[in-house]
């Protein structure tokens, strides 16, 4: 009787064990209209990223929960195991990398552009304002414009209404609703392409969650719903796998 | 909450305000009032708990705890409060989840720290991964609460502990003279008058505590600030209630907010001083006295 006390007890435990690991803490922004956002209707997260996160959860067996997290400390979190991925729109970069570790592309790379108050200003020796730590703030360094850093998108925005920067550089999916709404807002120059995609990051020891979810990627490639799901957000002309 | 809120681009002004100000996320804004205020209701005794210990240690006629008192009040009171908010959630953090995972996972043989990765065991976990959104949300205010008290209650111990020595002297003779223990006095004659000298000093700190909670944004907690920045932020059509870049009335709220609060707290303050200052041989005290008589 002791015995069986005891297998049931210990048979009680794994189970919970088993369940405790099957949730997967998914980590994003929510402030990137639109991969991810918060929801006037719901007060919760919602975006591109949510949508393309559920579908992987669902096909992976996995039971995922969002958790919206500041930009600045999101790959910190990560590594500290606060949450287990990051879906926040982050494209796979080899200096995030070296940090992390990304699953297979689940966006290909889109473009990136640049916006000031006139469709005339001089990308060269401007100053160009950009979200820190993203792959857009790395580009303005490197094409030699002076770099203001802000901690979110929306005060990249306002720096360009308020003559801080003259210009700033972003996605263009999450620009195009600003310059299309707001007369003042004009995109300048070309659209510069960045980065290889987005990618959920993940810690460079969890294998066996990246191998789940590399192949829930693969069966959403192969039957057509994520590029069903990237027309929904980004529209006909963003690239499609 | 209203049922014609279902297409909010169709209202006229007022019933898209009205649905604007009644959204599930405009009521998570206003639910974080109320974060704030519990915070301010739980650090404030902790810090004065916390306070008292340390100045009591620093009185101490024991080495070793006299320097336990006066180390913890002029470390923390040197070392930058950033520096210790970010600090303390984050090594409390981990060390708990490293003392768990050595009782709970004895068995593991993988490292803890693989790299920039700190990885523990699923039971290890605090709070577990499969517990709900508010436990988390709650143990993050913890952390908080925690980083909150450990500094404020150092300068709580300092103001504390000027309060304690600035009760007469004669008063702690003629309770020696009586017969009464150090430990008797101390509780029956010094604590009690010691307040009256501490209450400005605390009610100062409580002001800076005031100020102070925008820092729970940084700890990841969700408080008016974050939830200010958020909302006021420029919306385009992506959202169901798009409006132009609205910061500056969402911190216009807050600054309101603020000052009332600190407004409130000083009027308590003052009717306290009044209270603890009957029968008291300061000057306040006096006054009274006089007053009383005349």
């Amino acid at each position: 009787m002791k015995h069986l006390l005891f297998a049931t007890t210990a048979l009680a435990l794994s189970a919970t064990g088993v369940l405790a690991q099957d949730v997967v803490r998914m980590g994003t922004e929510g402030a990137y209209p639109p991969y991810n956002y918060i929801d006037d209707a719901t007060g919760e997260v919602a975006g591109f990223d949510i949508d393309v996160g559920n579908e992987l959860c669902k096909r992976a067996e996995l039971n995922c929960e969002w958790v919206a997290t500041d930009w600045d400390s999101i790959i910190p979190n990560l590594v500290s195991g606060n949450y287990d991925t990051i879906m926040a729109g982050m494209s796979i970069t080899p200096e995030r990398d070296v940090v992390i570790d990304f699953t297979q592309n689940y966006l290909l790379p889109e473009p990136s552009a640049f916006v000031g108050l006139s469709d005339d200003v001089e990308i060269d020796g401007a100053v160009i304002a950009a979200q820190t730590g993203t792959i857009q703030a790395a580009h303005v360094t490197e094409i030699g414009a002076t770099l203001v850093e802000f901690p979110t998108p929306d005060d990249t925005i306002s720096a360009i209404k308020n003559g801080e920067a003259d210009a700033l550089l972003a996605d263009k999916s999450f620009l195009a609703p600003f310059v299309n709404e707001d007369p003042d807002l004009y995109f300048v120059g070309d659209d510069v392409m960045l980065g290889d995609g987005l990618g959920i990051g993940l810690r460079e020891s969890d294998g066996d969650l990246k191998a789940k979810l590399n192949a829930a990627i693969e069966s959403m490639k192969a039957d057509g719903s994520l590029n069903t799901m990237i027309v929904k957000w980004f529209g006909e002309s963003s690239p499609t796998f | 909450m209203f049922e014609y809120c279902v297409d909010p681009s169709v209202l006229s002004d007022s019933r898209w305000m009205m649905c604007y100000l009644t959204s599930p996320k405009q009521l998570a804004f206003y639910t974080s009032f109320g974060t704030v205020l519990a915070l301010l209701a739980v650090t404030a005794p902790c810090a004065l708990l916390l306070g008292f210990l340390g100045a009591m240690a620093s009185r101490s006629h024991f080495p070793p705890l006299t320097i336990v008192g006066r180390g913890y009040t002029s470390m923390v009171r040197g070392i930058p409060d950033i520096i210790f908010f970010l600090f303390i959630p984050i090594a409390v953090d981990q060390g708990l989840e490293w003392l768990r995972h050595h009782w709970r996972c004895p068995d593991w043989t993988e490292p803890i720290r693989r790299g920039s990765d700190f990885v523990v065991c699923a039971d290890a976990k605090l709070p577990l991964s499969s517990a709900s959104t508010w436990i988390h949300d709650l143990y993050g205010i913890t952390l908080a609460v925690l980083a909150f008290a450990v500094v404020f209650g150092a300068f709580a111990a300092n103001v504390l502990y000027g309060a304690m020595n600035s009760v007469p002297k004669a008063q702690l003779e003629t309770a020696e003279a009586y017969g009464m223990t150090p430990r008797q006095s101390f509780w029956r004659i010094l604590v009690p008058q010691m307040w009256v000298y501490a209450l400005p000093g605390l009610s100062n700190l409580w002001q800076v505590l005031i100020k102070a909670t925008p820092l729970l944004f940084l700890l990841g907690v969700k408080d008016i600030v974050f939830w200010a920045r958020e909302m006021g932020g420029a919306k385009t059509s992506t959202f169901s209630y798009p409006h132009p870049d609205w910061r500056l009335y969402y911190f216009l709220v807050l600054l309101v907010f603020y000052l009332l609060l600190t407004s409130l707290s000083e009027r308590l303050f003052r009717r306290g001083m009044v209270k603890l200052s009957h029968g008291q041989a300061t000057m306040a005290g006096e006054q009274q006295r006089k007053a009383h008589a005349a």
